[in-house]
């Protein structure tokens, strides 16, 4: 072979190697790592799966957060204010932002039980801002009371 | 009314900017040759324009003229003047404004450097900077007007910045970022101005190349600043969340990173020529890209500017334009004279392409990541997200495979490199940098065994480029400025890498609760929290704790991290307690209050995480120094010479010169 076709052979082999290789590891990891969103009334009706890491969000129910006295454990109930509403339970320090009444996103895993183990808590960093699947969900509550 | 003239001043740099495009492009042959000098005019004058505009925001911020919307929305008559001014581009339409006016300086910036290119290039080249900033401009006037007015509703006071923004952080952080962002127009336009005069060449490579390294540099300085920003200011102790927003900066990164080693094998040896200009264009697409990810809120992210639709719509056509006019004007002028450079396995050449086939390899697997939860909402109505662990997956081997490249290329030569040249490399170095990064790693926390690998390869790349160091020393003549900007910014990635290696795998992190005199081990070091107290700041007040932290050594410090509530908004904000150091962070932020005197508290050991920031700082300076070297100087004034007897004849010989 001369040399010209033996450095675009090398070339043609390892760009071969190298994307097939990229789009394999991409696709398991993916796999892996996707968290699906659920609203409340999907975590409730049993649509979301059971002990599989994903998300849930919708507004922190007034009165409902309960800590433990003495470690960081935490639960509380979130509603979308339209009849569906299920337990988080989570160890750890949330958000500036969580409070009750506010729009929140959870991760973590759905227990048999029907309670939610967070192991993330998120809120939104400014107040005015809200998530784009809670504002789906605000659409999607006006609409159903109007 | 001082707003309404910003209005007429935006309107006037947008008649600048069509009229110098028009220049820039037709203006062509003998006739017409003060029209086409006129271009550089019209450039600096769309600067002068948009820097009053700037101004006059600037000014309505300082003096709280609340009848301007985004001021009222932005600002409030109690923050401190630093804030207020830096509030100027606190929001989605001042940033803006700021990327336009950071555009107009690289435009004169190029406009003084003009007398280095030929005329005909550089008037193609602001002609199409000038249709960029056209489209910058429209977007600011008709979708983001930063100079609307609240007449005659005008509110007594504003309704405050955000406090996360209220920081040095955000002083700096947006205009070095956009300088970074907007800069990866300039190696853009220059591809254009070489694919319409038909001159692909090693000229054109050397043109571009200090450019390149300069909006690279304040890339890489802005992506670091905002990381920094991140730790300190979000108060959860993290530095990098692949965060859509922090994605969206790193894509052009990686491609402005591939690029500018691309552009090296242009100018030195003719090859890579398609494959640069595509990376060129890449580079600004995905800054465009992420301009969209940023202010059209499809994503979430910490950092959405607003939820808006038009916004997103008006950068995706503008992107669309963008990618597909210049997309058809590379697929039909490229490859017209198609040379074949050959080179060897081993050679300079095939581990530049290593690097660059490495780094956009990083690029899909981010853009993947950050895009794939659009894609699927667009087909399935789902939501997703994509974890951290998607992204740590690809990064750790893809990162650690170009540090292993990067290791070997200062020993070796373009087109081909005997088994000789990098035998020391392998011989000496390598099981050098395996010594003393086993012993490290036994010392101090043998766990995982990529910890051990990225420690041997960052000894590695720092024993080989030294030991290329020392043998550039020993011959004759002094070491060029680009050596040594190739040094350091080989050097801050290695550094980077340690640092990334050792903060992620030996962190400390402990969530407590907390009640006044309890103390908390962290690690060797003892944590007592003394107390809460209540401190008034000039537009918030503060529940500040105290802790007192004695280490193995015993010796002792304070921390006052703080829980504050600003008065405008009502928002809370957590600041963090940080003793910062060249080894180790110790970092204490509070939670929130568990009733009694209990607070939830977080208390991190973060060893070598300074070595991060401090890598990219190096790299940065890396970049900045090879834009110093003589030889573009020099290049000058060899154009200048050559210019008087005979144009052209430069290009293609020049390149080998």
């Amino acid at each position: 072979m001369n040399p010209k076709r033996k450095s675009r052979l090398y070339l043609a082999v390892f760009l071969l190697v190298a994307v097939a290789g990229t789009t394999g590891a991409l696709m398991m990891a993916l796999e892996q790592n996707i968290n699906m969103f659920y609203p409340p009334e999907d975590i409730v009706s049993g649509v979301a799966p059971a002990d599989t890491q994903i998300r849930a969000g919708g507004m922190v129910a007034d009165g409902s957060v309960r800590r433990n006295a003495d470690s960081l454990a935490v639960s509380f109930v979130i509603t979308d204010h339209l009849g569906a509403d299920f337990t988080v339970t989570y160890t750890g320090i949330l958000p500036d932002l969580f409070r009750e009444g506010q729009g929140i996103i959870v991760q973590g895993k759905l227990g048999a039980d029907g309670v939610f183990a967070a192991n993330e808590v998120l809120a939104k960093h400014d107040e005015n801002y809200m998530p784009p699947e809670l504002m789906d969900m605000a659409v999607h509550a006006e609409k159903k009371g109007a | 009314m001082i707003a309404e003239f910003g209005q007429i001043s935006l309107a006037l740099a947008a008649c600048l900017a069509l009229a110098a495009a028009a220049t820039g492009f037709f203006a062509n042959g003998p006739r017409l040759v003060l029209l086409a000098g006129a271009t550089r005019s019209m450039v600096a004058g769309q600067f002068v324009f948009i820097a009053v505009a700037f101004a006059i925001l600037v000014w309505c911020f300082a003096t709280d003229d609340f009848s301007v919307a985004y001021v009222a929305n932005h600002s409030n008559s109690l923050l401190p003047i630093q804030y207020k001014i830096s509030a100027t581009w606190g929001g989605h339409e001042g940033s803006f404004l700021l990327w336009t006016l950071i555009m107009c300086c690289w435009m004169v910036l190029i406009v003084i450097r003009s007398s280095n290119y030929p005329e005909r290039f550089i008037n193609r080249v602001l002609g199409t900077l000038s249709v960029l900033n056209l489209g910058f401009i429209s977007f600011l006037f008709f979708t983001s007007n930063p100079f609307t007015l609240l007449v005659p509703l005008t509110p007594a006071d504003g309704s405050d910045l955000n406090p996360l923004l209220q920081d040095f952080g955000l002083i700096v952080h947006p205009p070095l970022l956009y300088a970074g962002y907007v800069g990866m127009a300039v190696p853009f336009a220059f591809a254009i101005a070489a694919l319409l005069e038909n001159r692909v060449d090693g000229a054109w490579a050397r043109w571009s190349r200090p450019w390149t390294n300069f909006a690279w540099a304040f890339l890489t300085l802005g992506i670091a600043l905002g990381s920094w920003w991140a730790y300190y200011e979000l108060g959860w102790g993290g530095w990098w969340f692949w965060d859509p927003v922090e994605n969206a900066s790193f894509m052009p990164w990686l491609v402005a990173t591939a690029l500018i080693h691309s552009l090296a094998v242009t100018e030195k040896r003719g090859a890579f020529k398609s494959w640069t200009l595509l990376l060129a264009i890449a580079a600004f697409s995905l800054s465009l890209l992420g301009g969209f990810i940023v202010r059209s809120g499809v994503l979430t992210s910490v950092h959405a500017f607003a939820v808006d639709p038009e916004r997103g719509a008006y950068i995706l056509v503008f992107l669309a334009l963008v990618v597909g006019s210049s997309l058809l004007l590379y697929a039909l002028r490229v490859g017209q004279d198609r040379v074949q450079v050959g080179y060897a396995l081993l050679s300079r050449e095939f581990f530049m392409l290593t690097n660059n086939v490495i780094l956009v390899l990083s690029l899909a697997v981010v853009l993947w990541g950050t895009m794939a939860p659009i894609g699927y909402e667009v087909l399935t109505g789902d939501r997703i997200s994509i974890g951290v662990p998607f992204f740590n997956t690809f990064f750790v081997p893809l990162m650690l495979t170009l540090a292993a490249a990067l290791a070997l290329v200062p020993a070796l030569n373009w087109k081909r490199s005997g088994w000789s040249s990098v035998k020391t490399e392998i011989i000496h170095a390598l099981p050098g940098a395996l010594v003393v990064s086993a012993l490290l790693w036994f010392l101090t926390d043998p766990q995982s065994l990529t910890v051990l690998v990225a420690l041997s390869l960052a000894a590695w790349i720092v024993l080989t480029h030294l030991q290329d160091l020392w043998r550039r020393s020993r011959r004759k003549g002094a070491i060029p400025l680009a050596y040594w900007g190739m040094m350091l910014a080989h050097w801050g990635f290695a550094m980077s890498i340690v640092g990334v290696a050792i903060t992620s795998s030996q962190s400390i992190e402990e969530d407590v609760r907390m009640v006044p005199a309890q103390t908390q081990m962290l690690g060797q070091a003892q944590v007592r929290f003394e107390g809460i107290n209540q401190v008034q700041g000039p537009n918030y007040e503060s529940q500040q704790g105290q802790f007192l932290v004695t280490r193995e050594d015993g010796s002792q410090f304070q921390l006052y991290p703080e829980k504050r509530r600003y008065l405008a908004g009502g928002n809370i904000m957590t600041e963090a307690g940080i003793e910062a150091g060249f080894w180790a962070d110790t970092y204490i932020s509070l939670g929130e209050p568990l009733g009694g005197d209990a607070w939830a508290v977080r208390l991190h050991y973060k060893p070598l995480v300074r070595w991060v920031w401090i890598g990219c700082l190096l790299m940065a300076l890396g970049g900045s120094l090879a834009v110093m070297d003589k030889r573009y100087r020099r290049l000058q004034q060899r154009q200048n010479a050559a210019r008087r007897p005979a144009a052209g004849g430069m290009g293609a010989k020049e390149a080998q010169a």
